[in-house]
């Protein structure tokens, strides 16, 4: 009775307190501008059952798509195997679907399996960062925070997936001794191999298992309130975030309503635009972003897919696509410790651009989409880079000089060199 | 040229209407190389009849590079200027000779009151092709020459459009090789997003010199693009690596005109 106070108690504790740190970051994403992604709900659905359900676009690198696949299925499915828990720890009950005969065997021997490969593609994932020490692992932007988030989620992961089989070996054991309590259920594909370095004597056995059960539960609660901090939340907002994915062909950029008001007035004097709001051009600060940028940040695991695939990043330019994303979550984050500590208005004197990216980086970007493209879970850095750079120039007007003049000779001669817009069909007598 | 560049103003004069409206775009009307694909675009376009016309001196800036630059209001100063004429001539099918103005004509003219229906030239010689109105006879061989393409940025990955251009040179009956980065998964050139008009920032490696480095990686004869920046970049990649005389960087437009001898 006493441990299933204690289960309670410990369950209710976790879940409030993801709670509250997940409302929280709802809050931070609200702090984004309004932008419309209603529209195609089956399209978007299609999509996101596309993208994030079906891994399509883990594919196109086949070793860690395979890797990931396995404990990309192991989190789905293992946790039908945490129903049983759940209700076992509040009812102190055990295995209560053991009734379910022979698909309770198929079903504990295939999380076996799973937890297996789970286990081995996380230490294969650890090699891959520490020994082989892979590029695309490293960076500017992956300071000891980001690397040590990716170590704690693979020794976590590691470390659940060895209680749960050595829970089930001694649990297997225990049946075999006929011990009370452990009914006969369940086949046990993998931990049958452990039941030998097991010890033999039965409350030796019943402590393991109970401690192994716990901590595999204390553990996934504990893993849950961590998620919130880290770079891991990627498995819960991949599925909004693919969901609310751009639609729309990569090349086509918003065009700024405010502007065509301003523009059609221009063109037109009898043109009387509707009633907006002033706001700024672009994004100085992450609240300038809409929400979808800001879900983008909370979403990125920081694969690097993006840094590795970016033209400049290539060449040794300070641009990193995978920065943009953290800076643009530190930033946010940080935002939101400011009104939960000073309240709705707090100025920091702190924003986005400047004080997290610089202006070296945005100038390096060439739009190619090849960070797009390359995101498996649809996070698109180029519209906050695009973003920046329209405050730098439409606020500011600080861009490089030669971009300064390009865009002078546009308005001067209607290209982006200095020719005469007389000779625009000279070209016609050539050879 | 052969033949006369018909303009707009002059059909509207004679009361005719184009089948399609050329838009050259800026590198392709002031650019000295970009402007011999401008002619061969209207070689291939003579050739096979089709009643085309171009905007000539009413023809301007589409605002892209002040659009990636950030510039919204110049981008669309230009795009309403634009749209404005296009509409006057009652314009409905454009072909452009650059990724970036069919990218932006496509895309972003719509919601600003321009919609038409627009192609690339690689997708105009495709379609010219499969009607069997383009052949590849009657000009210069590339039966078993090596040819590797370049895919422009704002043609593929922005707009998807990978197999038109490769069509085009199947045609040929050359040996097609692909980078090792082609498709979805290629290198910009490094012009994009405006850097073409701006030196690029602190590095190790121009880009347009990673990406030559890449396409000669696959010993090729011919380089074949079908953007004027990456034409220029790549262009100013093989002469940095001194391979002007072995590696010809061509459009698909221009090995189009050479093969079929127009």
């Amino acid at each position: 009775m006493v441990s299933q106070i204690l289960f309670l108690l410990l369950t209710l504790a976790a879940v409030g307190l993801f709670t509250v740190n997940f409302r929280k970051i709802i809050r931070n994403i609200r702090l984004g501008k309004d932008i419309d992604r209603s529209d195609q709900p089956q399209k978007r659905l299609m999509t996101m059952l596309r993208v994030a359900f079906g891994q399509s676009k883990m594919v196109v690198r086949p070793i860690p798509a395979f890797l990931h696949f396995f404990v990309y299925v192991g989190f789905v499915i293992i946790n039908i195997e945490v129903l049983e828990i759940m209700i076992d720890g509040l009812f102190g009950t055990h295995r209560i679907f053991h009734g379910l005969g022979g698909l309770y065997n198929f079903l504990i021997g295939s999380f076996e399996i799973l937890a297996l490969t789970v286990w081995l593609s996380c230490v294969i994932f650890l090699i891959r960062r520490h020994v082989l020490k892979l590029k695309r692992f490293r960076g500017v932007e992956m300071t000891s925070w980001p690397k040590s988030d990716a170590n704690y989620i693979l020794i976590t992961e590691i470390l659940l997936m060895t209680a749960f089989l050595l829970m089930n070996a001694a649990d297997a054991k225990l049946q075999t001794l006929g011990a009370s309590h452990y009914v006969s259920a369940g086949s046990f594909p993998v931990s049958q191999f452990f039941m030998g370095i097991l010890p033999n004597s039965e409350s030796a056995l019943i402590t393991l298992e109970r401690a192994c059960w716990w901590f595999h539960i204390v553990g996934i609660l504990a893993f849950l309130n961590y998620l919130p901090y880290s770079k891991h939340f990627h498995i819960l907002f991949a599925f909004p975030n693919t969901y609310f994915s751009n639609l729309k062909p990569k090349g086509a950029f918003t065009n700024m309503a405010s502007v065509t008001n301003e523009v059609k007035a221009m063109l037109d004097p009898s043109f009387v635009p509707a009633e907006t709001e002033p706001g700024k051009f672009g994004a100085k600060d992450v609240t300038d972003l809409n929400w979808v940028n800001l879900m983008n940040a909370y979403t990125c695991t920081e694969c690097g897919r993006c840094t590795s695939v970016c033209p400049a990043n290539i060449t040794g330019k300070l641009l990193s696509p995978r920065k943009i994303m953290m800076d643009t979550r530190d930033r946010v984050t940080e935002v939101g410790k400011n009104i939960d500590k000073h309240g709705q208005d707090y100025q920091d004197g702190k924003s986005l651009l400047d004080d997290y990216i610089s202006r070296e980086e945005i100038w390096a970007c060439t739009s190619c989409n090849a960070c797009v493209e390359a995101c498996p879970v649809n996070i698109d850095p180029l519209q906050i880079i695009m973003e920046l750079r329209q405050f730098a120039v439409m606020e500011e007007s600080q861009a490089p000089a030669s971009i300064n003049a390009m865009m002078g000779n546009i308005e001067n001669n209607q290209a982006p060199w200095k020719y005469s817009p007389a000779d625009r069909l000279n070209w016609a007598e050539g050879n | 040229m052969e033949f006369k560049v018909p303009t707009m103003a002059e059909l509207m004069a004679a009361g005719e209407e184009p089948e399609i409206l050329f838009w050259v775009g800026c590198a392709g009307s002031y650019d000295e190389r970009a402007q011999k694909i401008t002619r061969d675009i209207c070689k291939i376009l003579h050739h096979v009849g089709i009643k085309y016309a171009v905007l000539g001196t009413e023809e301007s800036c589409t605002g892209d590079p002040a659009k990636r630059a950030g510039n919204e209001f110049l981008f669309q100063m230009q795009a309403m200027t634009n749209i404005e004429v296009l509409n006057a001539y009652n314009i409905k099918k454009i072909v452009t000779g650059c990724p970036h103005c069919f990218n932006t004509i496509k895309n972003e003219y719509p919601g600003l009151g321009g919609s038409y229906e627009v192609i690339h030239h690689t997708q105009l010689i495709q379609d010219l092709i499969n009607e069997g109105k383009l052949k590849a006879e009657g000009g210069e061989s590339f039966k078993g020459r090596k040819i590797t393409y370049h895919d422009p940025c704002y043609l593929g990955r922005a707009n998807g459009i990978y197999e038109a251009p490769r069509k085009a040179l199947e045609v040929l009956d050359a040996e097609l090789v692909e980078m090792k980065r082609c498709k979805s998964n290629g290198l910009c050139c490094g012009a994009g997003g405006a850097q073409m008009f701006k030196e690029p920032e602190k590095g190790n490696k121009d880009i347009n010199v990673e990406r030559i480095d890449e396409a000669l990686q696959t010993n090729p004869q011919v380089i074949a693009a079908g953007c004027p920046f990456c034409m220029t970049m790549l262009s100013d990649g093989i002469k940095l690596k001194d391979k002007e005389q072995e590696v010809k960087v061509l459009d698909i437009a221009e090995i189009t005109v050479r093969a079929n001898g127009l």
